[in-house]
């Protein structure tokens, strides 16, 4: 569904190249994660500034994600916009996850 | 609902799988916009028709061969109003589901990954009706533009 990966140091940065990650592409956006993440990367950060829409689906899709990540590591997303953070935050996801404005913001803060 | 005011109605309708839904709830968006939905509304629209035209995808039509859904807005000075109806099984008990929140004060591995549906649509429509009417279901949503975001 348009994944690209790249590592710096110990951070994996997992960019989506799509405008919408929903019910029609939630399965795949959960499979292509879990090929993506199979790596030593400690920290995981989610770059979501392309995608315009998100439904619960694709929540649940990214839910997924961080649960399918060996060894308890988290999942941080970065650069979602007002519709994305919205759905985060009235379903109180935005209370699991660590969001950040920017892939900038999340590189400058690092993990833990 | 309302026919108190002057409509600027549009509909739309499509078979109901999630590939079509997908680009079904992103023409009505755009088309809604450029029918003067207010913007600071057009994002709590969009996740709510997109949650209501999931369900049937996903439950109205559930092991049956999936039909159309039908979608049809009307755009007041003050509100919106979504009709949309579908011919498949009817919701449980043939009323609409409480929709409590999924709770997220969890372990990581126990985190709920689905059943926000209902949730969303009840905090973001102003308005919900549901009925069960000649063997289809009828769901209507109102937006009110007076709130306060």
């Amino acid at each position: 569904m348009g994944l690209s990966s790249d590592l710096t140091g110990e951070t994996q940065i997992i960019s989506v190249h799509c405008d919408r990650i929903d019910a029609a592409m939630a399965i795949q956006f959960k499979e292509d994660m879990r090929a993506e993440t199979q790596t030593d990367a400690k920290r995981v950060v989610l770059d979501l500034s392309a995608v315009e829409f998100i439904d619960s689906s694709g929540l649940g899709a990214i839910v997924a994600s961080m649960k399918q990540l060996e060894d308890g590591r988290r999942l941080d997303l970065a650069g979602l916009r007002p519709i994305v953070e919205k759905v985060f935050r009235l379903t109180r996801m935005d209370t699991v996850f660590r969001l950040f404005a920017s892939l900038e913001d999340a590189l400058n803060i690092g993990a833990d | 609902m309302g026919s108190n005011c002057k409509h600027d109605c549009l509909d739309l309708s499509f078979p109901a799988t999630q590939a079509r839904a997908s680009d079904g709830i992103a023409t009505l968006s755009a088309r809604l916009a450029a029918h003067g939905l207010p913007e600071s509304k057009a994002d709590d629209v969009k996740i709510a028709l997109a949650e209501a035209i999931n369900n049937v995808v996903e439950h109205a039509y559930a092991g049956i061969a999936p039909a159309e859904v039908q979608i049809d807005c009307c755009l007041c000075k003050d509100k919106l109003e979504i009709r949309i109806t579908d011919t498949g099984s009817p919701m449980p008990d043939m009323r609409l589901p409480g929709g409590a929140p999924a709770p997220v004060d969890t372990r990581l591995q126990d985190l709920p990954e689905g059943g926000f549906g209902w949730h969303l649509i009840r905090q973001l429509a102003s308005d919900i009706r549901y009925e069960r009417r000649d063997d289809g279901n009828l769901l209507w949503l109102q937006f009110d533009f007076n709130e306060l975001p």
